[in-house]
């Protein structure tokens, strides 16, 4: 993971309740989803109870961290100005193998040539010395 | 309660951009309300229920500039821009059920010269649309804006089906041509081709610059009473046949779902159909919510107009324009006459169903669909007739 950036100028999460642990694991390099403990599914973003089976009971189950590109849109024209000098970049919905989706970006892969389908891994990049976003990097299938 | 009740009048501001309406957003609803008041042939005394557009308008606010003094009922339906046309509904329901009268559904603001969502964001990042799941887990990675949210949707369904540019310019154009017969549309005078269409830029891509709704100044608003009150106003009533709305599931995020082409007026369209008593066929011509191109496309195929995947190839060779088989937004849209919040879709099809759309004018048309599409995909859909 490369150094904290203390001068990190894009909009960050707001880290409160589930949102902060999910990405507090990320800081330390893990991507953790909730998984229910009664029946086992996996979900995301973060829910209060099972909307499968109505559990209440949950763990923080980490995944695997690989996955494919479902879709994504190809930002040319950024519309908050902290994005407005990474233009063109292409935030993408990732499936992950556990089967719940993240929006998130390709990193070692200009947008025209994403593809739908194409296997990637997930990688961290350090905002803040407690955050890192889940970003992903192709690897070959 | 299939025609039981009806819209009784309706009221428009002018729409414009530059340099901007010059007035309040609130007074651009009560120039509206007052202006569809009016044309019902009732006074702001007898309207007992204001139904105002999520996070624009306040019944308390509106009632007491009108001087609604027997306000009763007020309620909103929270489903951004699908919320008019769901309070189509509600209003029928309101009014057979006998909790008012009179319902007053007013809209209006100034898209283009008050502060736009990528100002209001960058200073507040709580203000984002789609709230606090968009401002932790798409903020971050730059996703801020319905354009690409739904732009994600129609990467997919090119993936899937096949989809291509050339048909979401079909749409663009054909709203863009029925907007040069309609006085009142932003884009009168200013016609469009499909190279124009092809040659704008990029802003998320699939989605080009001419596959985006206009940003303009305004304000609509209709009437909805019985049909037994309409008798003793003066204009002919369009009734209301059916109306039902839905969401999507999960309907607070849009990437995780089983089937993401299931929206809202997935769920919403049979039962609206199925409470008219007719069938994608019987219907003269659709007012769909245009916000951006592939959301009519969606739409389409969601009401039923065609099967799902076929949309692109529904939209072509004239099928959606005045003449063809399904003319769509007759007024030129979201997309060429003005973003009314999607009340100017109900306002154009009681045009339509009146007689008075003028060069515009489906004709024979006595049904007629309207759809609102808002958030992440919230539906709604009424079936009216004359």
């Amino acid at each position: 993971m490369s150094d904290p950036s203390s001068d990190y100028a894009k909009p960050l999460p707001e880290l409160d309740g589930h949102t902060e642990d999910f990405y507090t694991f990320c800081g330390l390099g893990e991507l953790r989803f909730q998984r229910c403990d009664d029946c086992g599914a996996w979900r995301h973003v973060p829910r209060e109870l099972c909307p499968e089976c109505g559990s209440w009971s949950w763990q923080w189950a980490r995944s695997s961290g690989r996955g494919s590109v479902f879709t994504w849109t190809v930002v040319t024209r950024a519309l908050h100005p902290a994005f407005a000098e990474s233009v063109p970049y292409a935030p993408t919905v990732i499936e992950l193998e556990e089967g719940v989706r993240l929006l998130s970006e390709v990193v070692d892969c200009t947008p025209d040539a994403l593809e739908i389908g194409m296997p990637v891994e997930v990688v961290f990049e350090r905002a803040t010395p407690e955050v890192a976003l889940p970003k992903f990097r192709r690897v070959s299938a | 309660m299939r025609d039981q009740a009806c819209i009784v009048g309706i009221g428009e501001t002018e729409y414009c951009r530059k340099p901007g309406s010059g007035m309040s957003t609130l007074a651009l609803q009560l120039k509206a309300a007052a202006g569809a008041i009016e044309e019902a042939g009732l006074s702001a005394a007898s309207i007992d229920g204001i139904m105002p557009f999520p996070n624009v308008g306040k019944a308390e606010e509106l009632a007491a500039n009108l001087g609604c003094e027997n306000l009763r009922y007020a309620a909103t339906i929270h489903m951004g821009g699908a919320a008019p046309v769901a309070s189509l509904q509600a209003a029928a329901a309101a009014v057979v059920a006998g909790m008012a009268n009179y319902v007053l559904i007013p809209g209006g603001w100034n898209g283009y010269s008050g502060p736009r969502v990528r100002q209001t964001v960058s200073s507040d990042t709580a203000s984002i649309p789609g709230g606090t799941i968009a401002r932790d887990y798409y903020l971050p990675f730059g996703m801020t804006a319905p354009p690409q949210w739904y732009s994600l949707m129609a990467r997919r369904h090119m993936h899937e089906f096949g989809t291509r540019s050339e048909q979401l310019g079909a749409i663009a154009v054909a709203m863009r041509k029925h907007a040069q017969q309609n006085p009142r549309a932003v884009m009168h005078g200013r016609p469009m081709t499909l190279d124009d269409y092809m040659a704008s830029p990029m802003l998320a891509d699939p989605y080009r610059f001419f596959d985006c709704c206009l940003e303009t100044d305004g304000g609509s608003a209709v009437v909805v009473t019985t049909a037994e009150r309409a008798r003793d106003l003066p204009h002919s009533p369009v009734y209301i046949m059916g109306g039902a709305c839905g969401q999507p599931y999960p309907a607070d995020e849009i990437t995780n779902r089983r089937d993401i082409f299931r929206t809202g007026l997935t769920i919403a369209a049979p039962e609206a159909f199925a409470k008219a008593g007719v069938t994608p066929t019987d219907i003269d011509f659709a007012q769909i919510y245009d916000c951006f191109t592939f959301e009519v496309l969606q739409q389409l195929e969601e009401v039923g107009f065609c099967k799902r995947g076929e949309g692109g190839p529904f939209v072509e060779g004239g099928r959606i324009e005045l003449g063809g088989e399904l003319p769509v937004n007759t007024h030129g849209g979201l997309l060429s006459e003005a973003h009314s919040l999607g009340i100017g879709h109900i306002t154009e099809a009681v045009r339509q169903l009146r007689g008075e759309a003028e060069g515009r004018q489906v004709a024979n048309a006595e049904i007629g669909l309207v759809t609102g599409w808002g958030d992440f995909g919230d539906g709604s859909v009424a079936i009216l007739r004359r």
